[in-house]
């Protein structure tokens, strides 16, 4: 059976990988630091599991101080803009065989592979179909690629190089804030803010009930960066109270527009940094928050929509 | 009170420009001592957690694909093919990509996406292409913008999609939180409520997809005028 601990594994190779390449690299002068970084990522990816939590958590802190002290970047090697229009030409159609199959492979093993079953045991761990569909697609991929395009050994490891200094330590953020989620929720911080919600606001109307539920889910969403850790607080706190209990709303439609104002605050957050961030990375802008800045209008748009609609639908005349 | 000590950190570094990274982490370790827990328990709960969502991080697995298809000329070749359309506009790929996206997520194809996997490598070049077959060279800065269009796209469109599917994450969530408050709710029952927010996300971005477009010829034109 292809679980998730074999894709954790492949992740801490590739990691390993990246870590030799930057250790080589004299044109970046914090190349150390650099190889330390995604040594230590690769070393959690594949020993992760069997390290005693606070080793783990050492080993983190580690990460944290040499990303603060700067990764610095390398030189890539990788092909010139003219070599690529070539290539273009050269290839055609077909780079986007390999492409299109990450995501193809990946949707074939949530819907089908998940209940393939070979000699008694099931192909891949059904419990994580989505998460080991998408490593199976990555090698299906890469295979395929190397045979259409016959590139030099190691340019897969050199490609990941490049795209990894591209997006930098902003690559471990969204890991690093999950597990702020669950500190906060250790200490209780959701409990906290439910109590100042409930003791200060004062919500007489049903319609400043919706509004504060409403805003309350975007606002907290925006400070954990996740609809879900701000979902089982704010409802606690307004929703089921207040806009269900008190005022008769019907909770199927409070919850879910709920769920929904969450997303609004998702969408203007820095802390939901694998949305916002690593893409502004990804994509190379300048700007951290050039992707925010975008997103913001339509968020508050629909933020306003989503209480018209749950004042509307959530009370049955 | 002093719990909410790590939410005033994580607001106060990211407005100061200070690496998130460090903030995120000085925030945890502030807040588990402020409720009472050890340093020693701090930093173990903080790697506990960061060792359970590894598979945030799966999604680099990408990379050496993505990078491979680069070097062999991918994001080119996407440009070439909107190169030739003529109708294609920046507004209309990242519409008919919205389009997909929401669609394919209320199916429950989330997967049918990303940033890595399909904004970096052919939505944001044909996106730039469109522009540039229309404007001819364009300014970092609306380049840029383009791209920034680009991920919002992806983003929004599963964000107001994937509810409509029965059996997402947040949905299921919903329905176990009510089930725990006594209340019993049918997974179809919280769905169908995701269907005017969606129909809502759908008009407000393609509106403002079409206003990049209209932006988009106003700066072409004046950039023409002014020498």
């Amino acid at each position: 059976m292809i679980t998730l601990p074999m894709i954790y594994d492949l992740a801490g190779l590739m990691f390993a990988a990246v870590a030799l390449q930057a250790a080589r690299d004299r044109a970046n002068p914090r190349r150390l630091f650099s190889a330390g970084f995604w040594g230590l990522y690769a070393v959690n990816f594949v020993a992760g599991s069997y390290l005693p939590d606070f080793a783990n958590g050492l080993l983190v802190l580690a990460m944290v101080a040499l990303a603060a002290l700067g990764l610095g970047r390398g030189a890539a090697i990788t092909t010139t803009d003219d070599q690529r229009t070539t290539g273009a030409a050269r290839h055609g159609n077909i780079l986007f065989i390999p492409a299109l199959l990450i995501p193809g492979v990946t949707l074939l093993g949530t819907l089908v592979l998940k209940s393939v079953i070979i000699a008694g045991h099931p192909l891949i761990d059904p419990a994580q179909a989505t998460l080991v569909s998408l490593g199976l697609g990555v090698v299906v991929a890469l295979i395929v690629a190397l045979i259409l395009l016959r590139p030099p050994a190691l340019a897969p490891i050199r490609e990941a190089r490049r795209l990894v200094e591209t997006i930098g330590w902003a690559a471990v953020l969204p890991q690093m804030l999950a597990a702020l989620g669950a500190v906060f929720a250790v200490a209780g911080v959701g409990t906290v803010i439910a109590g100042l919600l409930n003791n200060y606001l004062p919500l007489h109307t049903r319609l400043l009930a919706v509004i504060a539920y409403a805003v309350g889910m975007a606002l907290f969403t925006a400070i954990m960066g996740n609809a879900f850790a701000a979902f089982p607080v704010i409802t606690a706190a307004i929703g089921l109270p207040l806009v269900v209990h008190k005022f008769g709303g019907d909770p199927a439609v409070v919850c879910a527009l709920g769920m929904l104002s969450g997303f609004c605050g998702t969408l203007v957050t820095p802390m939901a940094a694998n949305f916002n961030i690593v893409p502004a990375a990804l994509l190379e802008l300048p700007d951290r928050n050039g992707v925010i800045r975008v997103q913001v209008p339509t968020a508050l748009v629909l933020l306003m929509g989503n209480i018209v609609l749950m004042y509307v639908l959530a009370f049955p005349r | 009170m002093l719990t909410l000590c790590g939410i005033v950190i994580v607001v106060a570094g990211f407005a100061a420009g200070i690496n998130p990274l460090l903030v995120v982490t000085v925030a945890a370790l502030a807040t588990g001592v402020a409720a009472g827990l050890n340093i020693v328990a701090v930093i173990a709960a903080l790697g506990h957690a960061f060792t359970q969502n590894r598979y945030v991080g799966i999604v680099w697995l990408v990379l050496p694909v993505i990078g491979l298809l680069e070097r062999a000329g991918l994001r080119e070749r996407a440009q070439s093919l909107i190169a030739d359309l003529r109708q294609a506009t920046t507004g209309r790929i990242l519409i008919l990509y919205f389009l997909i996206r929401q669609l394919s997520a209320a199916l429950g194809l989330t997967a049918l996406g990303g940033h890595a996997q399909m904004v970096r490598p052919l939505i944001a070049p044909m996106a730039e292409a469109a522009a540039e077959r229309r404007f001819g060279i364009l300014t970092p800065a609306t380049r840029f913008l383009i791209r920034a269009h680009a991920a919002a796209v992806d983003n929004i469109a599963v964000f107001f999609g994937e509810d409509i599917f029965i059996a997402i994450a947040s949905i299921l969530l919903i329905k176990g939180f009510l089930q725990t408050n006594g209340i019993e709710v049918q997974p179809l029952q919280l769905s169908v409520w995701a269907i005017p927010t969606a129909l809502v996300a759908l008009v407000v971005h393609t509106i403002r997809l079409l206003l990049l477009d209209r932006r988009l010829r106003r700066q072409a034109a004046a950039a023409e005028r002014t020498p």
